[in-house]
């Protein structure tokens, strides 16, 4: 048998999803967020529903989403994807609404509009990639960056007397009664991205649903700046960041 | 005939945004025009004509939502004070950047700072010179009375969406807290998600379509030569603005030799001056930018050959008057009087300015 006999349609196991674009990413190697842009087009192709999704951007590496997966994006303001997204999905009720947010961007410039969006329920969906780091602006502090981490604005490592302490911002939002679905997943094993593309279509058919705002954070790893290789990147995360930002669904409604 | 109502100058933006088939209000409140959005939740026009109304959790959150409606394509505006309006520059400026139409209300009080809940006409340079960062401008709009409160709102989408900018309408807090007699307009219907997809869907987020790639709405370009094509675009659009939507009124200006320039609260205030000059037999006349970007430049210059002074009156430190001497160029002396910080002038009080600095 021939190379050219196995490549048919019968045999395939594995395609790259049409919803998204042949565009080449500009994430490192071995970051999580090619990993989830994959897992949200794909959610948004087995649904059907590219002529329905609206993506807000955030600033920050994933400003560039847009770039990536086809379907109508806005680009918004650093940490204002929320109040975005809330205008669209009130005046498109029907239409399906995702933010794609950083820790920067959600956790600590836009801390109002996501704590807002979330209260008053908007039936979005958000996804919150945590590595604890600013990427894009170079591996400063972020507000989820753990004690001792050292970072480019905490060169000593993150102190709780000058910095505080990291923020649980996801623990906080499961407190609010307008979320339905609150969810800590990874993208580091193929499991983990499995677990986390079903959170991902959870979120979407609780919008069908108007349930109320779906969070789903993924910790995630920033191997650039946290200077490690992937492979180590992805252990460290395992060791340091799950301890403290544990797995699982915080809320589930 | 039309209906015709008492009504404040903030009731009649509320009113106005219903009925010229407004898709959504985004706001926080501010004194001096709380009113606005109290008008709106009262009438519950999401009953009527599916207008969503939506109280934010700051201006910097209002201003973002709007410029997510914008990017829908729909009809959005908010209101806002000067220390609100502050905080909404930065959103002002993305949606000039990523050329997305909106209105935005100014009900200036004094400042800086919280400054006071009185009127003022202090924002002047913020609305008309930028505000934001980066080279940009907004359609500005000066209404003096509640009808044109009421009628600019309707102008404003026109022209927001004509040229798809932010447009604001620079008002104060006597000219929102006023009463005066309003006529209602004949409504414009709300466009439908079909009629808007149909106009503005190869633009706007509206999901996208089998027949055209994703749209992508953002004021983001890391290539410099891309960016700058962007900027000349933009200050393309502004000429374009500056050549076609000129407006201001004139008062007794026929005959005039002496020329007050205000707007807004002002020129109502001045409308008076003009009069006691004539009854003195001082040959003043009043003209009123309408619209202060782009501002009536060549109006003020026709006018330049008869006249031996113009003043600029203002309820500030004398922002406007730089405009009326770059239009004026040396030719003629220009003088400024202004109270600040919610002060008013009588038009008794602003004719012996004039008298004084003209020798009259």
């Amino acid at each position: 048998m021939d190379v050219k006999d196995i490549i048919n349609p019968e045999n395939f196991v594995y395609g790259k999803s049409k919803v998204l674009t042949d565009t080449v990413m500009h994430y490192c190697p071995g970051c999580s967020h090619g990993v989830v842009h994959k897992l949200l087009a794909e959610v948004i192709e087995e649904m059907d529903i590219q002529d329905k999704t609206i993506g807000v951007s955030p600033v920050g590496c994933a400003v560039f989403a847009y770039k990536y997966i086809d379907i109508d994006w806005q680009q918004a303001a650093h940490g204002r994807a929320p109040a975005l997204a809330t205008a669209t999905k009130r005046l498109y009720p029907d239409k399906y609404v995702v933010a794609y947010q950083g820790d920067g961007d959600l956790a600590s410039i836009g801390t109002a509009e996501i704590i807002h969006a979330c209260n008053r329920g908007e039936n979005i969906v958000v996804i919150f990639i945590n590595n604890a780091i600013y990427g894009m602006t170079g591996g400063q502090m972020a507000p989820t960056t753990l004690i001792d981490m050292k970072t480019a604005t905490t060169p000593y490592g993150r102190s709780v007397e000058l910095n505080g302490h990291p923020l649980k911002i996801t623990e906080l939002i499961a407190q609010l009664e307008g979320t339905c679905f609150v969810t800590r997943q990874a993208v580091h094993t193929p499991a983990g991205a499995r677990r986390t593309k079903r959170a991902i279509r959870k979120a979407f058919e609780n919008s069908a649903q108007k349930k109320g705002t779906s969070l789903i954070e993924v910790v995630s790893t920033c191997n650039s700046n946290w200077k490690m290789s992937p492979v180590q990147a992805n252990e460290w995360m395992v060791e340091n960041m799950f301890p403290f930002y544990p797995l699982g669904d915080l809320k589930d409604r | 005939m039309a209906e015709k109502l008492l009504k404040k100058g903030n009731e009649a933006i509320a009113l106005a945004a219903i009925r010229y088939g407004a898709d959504g209000y985004f706001g926080y409140p501010i004194t001096p025009q709380s009113e606005v959005m109290e008008t709106l939740m009262e009438e519950m026009p999401w009953e009527t004509t599916g207008m969503v109304v939506l109280q934010a959790e700051s201006e910097t959150s209002s201003i973002n939502m709007l410029y997510g409606g914008a990017c829908c394509g729909k009809k959005v505006m908010t209101s806002s004070s000067s220390p609100g309006i502050s905080l909404m520059c930065e959103g002002i400026s993305y949606m000039a950047g990523a050329e997305l139409p909106c209105l935005v209300v100014n009900v200036i009080r004094g400042g800086p700072g919280l400054g006071t809940i009185q009127p003022g006409q202090s924002d002047y340079f913020q609305a008309v010179k930028g505000g934001g960062h980066g080279d940009y401008k907004v359609i500005v709009l000066a209404p003096a009375s509640v009808q044109e409160m009421y009628d600019f709102v309707g102008l404003s989408f026109d022209l927001a969406f004509k040229y798809r900018t932010p447009v604001m309408i620079l008002s104060d807090g006597a000219i929102g807290q006023m009463m005066e007699k309003v006529e209602l307009r004949e409504p414009v219907r709300r466009l439908t998600d079909e009629e808007i997809a149909e106009k503005y869907g190869h633009w706007a987020t509206v999901g996208k379509q089998p027949h055209r790639k994703g749209n992508i709405i953002s004021s983001l370009s890391l290539e410099a030569w891309e960016m700058e094509a962007i900027n000349l675009r933009l200050q393309e659009k502004y000429k374009k603005i500056k050549e076609n939507e000129v407006r201001y009124e004139t008062l007794l200006c026929e005959d005039a030799e002496y020329l007050l320039v205000a707007f807004g609260s002002s020129a109502r205030i001045c409308e008076n001056t003009v009069e006691l000059a004539r009854e003195k037999g001082i040959k003043l006349g009043l003209l009123r930018p309408i619209t202060l970007f782009p501002f009536p430049e060549k109006p003020i210059q026709d006018l330049l050959p008869q006249l031996k002074g113009v003043m600029s009156v203002e309820l500030n430190a004398g922002q406007m008057v730089e405009d009326v001497k770059l239009a004026v160029n040396g030719k003629v002396p220009v003088e400024f009087y202004g109270r600040m910080g919610g002060s008013i002038f009588s038009p008794q009080e602003v004719f012996t300015a004039f008298s004084e600095k003209f020798n009259l």
